[in-house]
């Protein structure tokens, strides 16, 4: 009996120290200085909580548990070492599916468990076992979806009349059955119908919405999963779970919020309406100038500051490597260079800044959208590489325009601007772009990676014969 | 068994925790920071751990199961990846 207790203590110790463990490492994850410890320290977390869970499972179904566990870690953590930095936004959907799973199937044993005649544990109790389970359900399928539809797998968008109402049928049923459990009996038919609901619910909500708002989605769904992990913690009587669960539904609705408002979407209208199907704007006229890389590099060698603000263009085209290629041989040269990054460039809010981190791309060079703004009036050549809306000065002066109201980067600004586009196209919301057409902007028609190389052996042979 | 109005305080503790913890997080760290945090809810693998080794059943112990396996994939694939996006964010005196 001793032992047992004492087993029990270091147990609880252990997820006391995680919990603390977890809080820091969240900390640490929110300041670039400190991030890359910040992860550490909340997977030391991880291991120590983990082991002590063999200290008060007494071994029962041990075989199983390792077993589950080999089965869980070894092909994940292969496959997040291989994947692709362009990929990690639908790879952070997957796991946050996985763990969503995880407390769904906590909440369906839970409720068998409740099923059993004479062990209905307090109403309190099972509620939050059902709400724990629907949530989890709802973000196991829908991220799922999410990460079929950013990794191509699936049509971008899936819509039918009446939509709407027919998904909150769904969700109104799964509700239902929810409070049937809780008021009426845990039985094994509700049980199933339950989570066949909650699931279905999952799928449907996430099938209309199109790709540029996933990551709102994905943010939201990660929540989700905390939310649900926090109250199965409840049921399991784990305060581990609780806490760790609710900092991170907390943590992340906060962070949903964040990127909603950086994306200039309410977080009702990502779930509730589709993008990209409103006005078209006024017309613009004039022409796109276009423009050699040998002048292009001439226009660099005068420059004093550079600004480069890449899109996810530049990250399709792969061409991050050599754009760093060309900010050092700038740099070099004894120009100022910055990044400017809009909030949602990239797949979602911060992508840009790990693609651009993969390249090796210090991130002190690197400017949030606030910061680097006003610079833009004394930068002397803006060079935008796979950047589209982002830019749009309609954004700021047409009322009429889809993207009216979306924060932009003030490059049109800037004294002469580059743009390194591969043909005329528009960009993802499908409207034209003044800001290509302006007096200073030259348009550079080229593959991104084989513009900026063209850049780089351009300038080099400009410094050759400059003879310095 | 924690007491429920215990569980309520904990609850609107942690809640606060999380969101102040984060208050003033950069956007380039927004993607990181939400893998991140999905990782943090990987515990949920203790949870089914415990759950499965309470298992009697047949089925109670291939839910369990199922549940061990999503829940390990969450914390050992959220960690990677968090931990390969962070690992590129050096200033340029971190280099050479």
């Amino acid at each position: 009996m001793a032992t047992e207790e004492m087993l029990n203590w270091i147990a609880n110790a252990s997820y006391f120290l995680a919990a603390v463990l977890f809080i820091l490492g969240i900390k640490r994850m929110a300041s670039p200085v400190t991030a890359r410890k910040g992860i550490v320290q909340a997977g030391i977390g991880m291991v120590i909580a983990t082991l002590a869970t063999f200290a008060i499972t007494k071994g029962h179904n041990i075989e199983l548990i390792v077993l589950g566990i080999a089965i869980g870690v070894i092909p994940t953590w292969l496959w997040g070492k291989k994947v692709a930095m362009t990929d990690m936004p639908q790879m952070v959907a997957l796991f946050n599916g996985m763990g969503g799973g995880s407390a769904a199937a906590i909440g369906a044993g839970e409720l068998l468990k409740f099923s059993h005649p004479g062990s209905a544990p307090p109403m309190t109790t099972i509620g939050l076992a059902v709400l724990g389970a629907l949530i989890g359900s709802v973000s196991m399928t829908g991220s799922i979806i999410a990460w079929a539809k950013l990794d191509g797998r699936m049509d971008k968008r899936f819509n039918f009349p009446g939509q709407q109402i027919f998904n909150f049928l769904i969700l109104a049923g799964a509700i239902v059955a929810g409070i049937a459990l809780i008021a009426w009996q845990v039985d094994s038919r509700l049980i199933i119908a339950f989570f066949a609901l909650a699931l279905l619910f999952g799928i449907l909500m996430t099938l209309p919405i199109g790709g540029a708002d996933m990551p709102v989605v994905i943010s939201l769904f990660n929540a989700l999963t905390g939310l649900a992990v926090a109250f199965e913690g409840y049921v399991m009587n784990i305060p581990a779970l609780i806490i760790a669960g609710t900092v991170v539904g907390a943590a992340g609705t906060f962070l949903t919020q964040l990127m909603a408002k950086a994306m200039n979407r309410p977080i009702s209208g990502v779930l509730f309406s589709n993008f990209g199907g409103g006005g078209s704007g006024e017309a613009i006229t004039g022409a796109q100038k276009p423009i050699e890389a040998s002048d292009a590099a001439s226009l660099l060698y005068m420059a004093e500051k550079v600004i480069i603000v890449p899109g996810y263009g530049m990250a399709v085209a792969q061409a991050q490597h050599k754009i760093w290629e060309l900010t050092q041989a700038l740099i070099k040269a004894g120009k100022e260079v910055k990044f400017a990054i809009h909030p949602v460039a990239g797949r979602m809010p911060g992508h840009m800044n790990v693609l651009l981190a993969e390249a090796g791309v210090p991130y002190d060079l690197i400017a949030d959208m606030d910061d680097i703004n006003p610079e833009f009036k004394t930068c002397d050549v803006s060079i935008v590489i796979g950047a589209n809306d982002v830019v749009n000065p309609a954004a700021k002066t047409d009322k009429s325009s889809p993207i009216y109201g979306m924060p932009i980067l003030n490059v049109v600004d800037s004294r002469q601007t580059i743009v390194i586009k591969r043909g005329k196209g528009t960009g993802f919301a499908g409207i034209e772009n003044a800001l290509f057409y302006a007096d200073n902007t030259r348009l550079l028609y080229a593959d991104g990676k084989e513009a900026a190389n063209q850049l780089i052996s351009e300038l080099k042979m400009i410094e050759g014969g400059g003879g310095h | 068994m924690i007491d429920g109005f215990l569980a309520l305080y904990i609850f609107m503790l942690a809640a606060f925790t999380g969101k102040e913890i984060i208050g003033r997080v950069p956007v380039i760290l927004h993607t990181p920071l939400m893998s991140g945090s999905n990782f943090v809810h990987g515990i949920v693998l203790v949870g089914a751990m415990i759950a499965l080794a309470h298992a009697e059943s047949t089925l109670a112990i291939t839910i369990g199961f199922i549940g061990v396996i999503l829940g390990a994939g969450n914390a050992a694939g959220g960690y990677v990846v968090t931990e390969r996006m962070l690992e590129m964010f050096k200033s340029s005196k971190d280099k050479k």
